[in-house]
């Protein structure tokens, strides 16, 4: 497995003792936007990873301690933030302006 | 062979949609997408269901691919058009595997589907069904795939080019990021090898990098033009991203993907590894 799984959903097997896990949503005039592309780039922007909204608007990612960018891209528009991560459950919201 | 003979646009493809003699394939891990909604006429193809054997790991043999394509409905002399999500990475990889089998004329949309959702392009959930025909795939081509012999004899020797994320490449990561942290024995990467991560050669919408900044990456990257090449990541697929710019885009002969990659690699016993950046 490769592609992304299906985002948002139970963390449910996922050993957060050990993980970094981020995850959060993108929402867009207070409504979720479902099937946006989130990219996860590192502290040099590099490129980590990317995924694709769930319905309810959803991304996660699994990454290590750091300072990471998410950046979003979508028909109606873009978002941008920076995220300081630690192991366990690092929680974070895209809005698109 | 040249960027137009093996990319197309996006909208070079909605001109084309329904012309006889063109197939467009939509190729995903994860085919709910596709059942969602895909380019008018696109077929599917599950990189894991169709496309590997249900027990050894390995490509589905000669006749399985024949009788794949047959059933959905794609004839030799078909122009087969290619596109998909993780920025074509699995589109990728199944240009290089209809390669193996000898099929003449791939495409890829350039792009993907990332490009003709942002493009916000149309997207049927009709159904599409295409008369069987009787497909005959040739011997594989072994000469564009590499295996875990000649990538242990490759070290120092020739190109290894590792196109994971630099935190993969570094040991740090064993998987990409958006992916729970598992896969081979060992982190790190083989010995020799240069990191040249997929996404350097494409642009944040999926689309390739133009011919003169995809030579410079590479040239800058140490890359030996007079000296064969193999490209791995960690299944194969993002490195089929790679195989389709240094041989189909940039024109390099001998580059080879080594589908084996790192979940093979790392998880040999007594072949050396290298860590860090």
């Amino acid at each position: 497995m490769c592609g992304a799984p299906a985002q948002g959903g139970t963390l449910a097997g996922v050993d957060l003792a050990t993980q970094t896990v981020i995850q959060g949503s993108v929402w867009h005039d207070g409504t979720p936007v479902a099937g946006a592309y989130v990219r996860l780039l590192d502290a040099t922007d590099e490129f980590t990873a990317e995924v694709v909204t769930s319905p309810e608007g959803e991304f996660r990612f699994f990454a290590a301690p750091g300072t990471w960018t998410l950046r979003s891209l979508s028909p109606i528009g873009r978002a941008e933030r920076s995220v300081a991560a630690d192991v366990g459950l690092n929680e974070t919201t895209l809005a698109i302006a | 062979m040249s960027r137009t003979d093996v990319l197309v646009t996006a909208d070079w493809a909605q001109e084309h949609l329904g012309q006889p003699g063109i197939v467009l394939v939509e190729v995903d891990e994860d085919t709910s997408a596709y059942d969602k909604g895909h380019i008018e006429g696109a077929v599917k193809l599950d990189w894991k269901t169709d496309l590997q054997d249900p027990e050894a790991r390995d490509f589905i043999d000669r006749e399985g691919f024949s009788a794949l394509l047959s059933a959905k409905g794609i004839s030799n002399d078909d122009t087969v058009v290619l596109y998909g999500g993780n920025n074509n990475w699995f589109a990728a990889y199944a240009y290089w595997y209809f390669k193996v089998y000898g099929h003449r004329d791939v495409k890829l949309i350039d792009g993907g589907r990332k490009k003709w959702e942002l493009d916000s392009r149309p997207l049927s959930s009709d159904v599409v069904e295409r008369p069987a025909t009787q497909y005959q795939a040739a011997e594989p081509d072994t000469s564009i795939r590499a295996f875990r012999d000649e990538v242990v004899a490759a070290i120092g020797t020739k190109n290894l080019v590792d196109v994971r994320s630099p935190d993969e490449f570094a040991g740090k990561l064993t998987a990409p990021a958006h992916l729970p942290q598992e896969g081979a024995q060992r982190a790190g990467h083989i010995p020799s090898a240069v990191n040249v991560p997929w996404s350097k050669a494409a642009n944040e919408d999926g689309t390739f990098k133009s011919d003169e900044e995809l030579a410079k990456l590479y040239a800058e990257a140490g890359l030996d033009e007079g000296k064969d090449t193999i490209a791995y990541c960690r299944i194969g697929e993002r490195s089929s991203h790679t195989w389709f710019v240094l041989r189909e885009l940039l024109g390099h002969e001998n580059v080879k993907n080594y589908d084996g990659s790192w979940t093979e690699y790392g998880s040999l016993v007594g072949v050396p590894i290298a860590k860090g950046a």
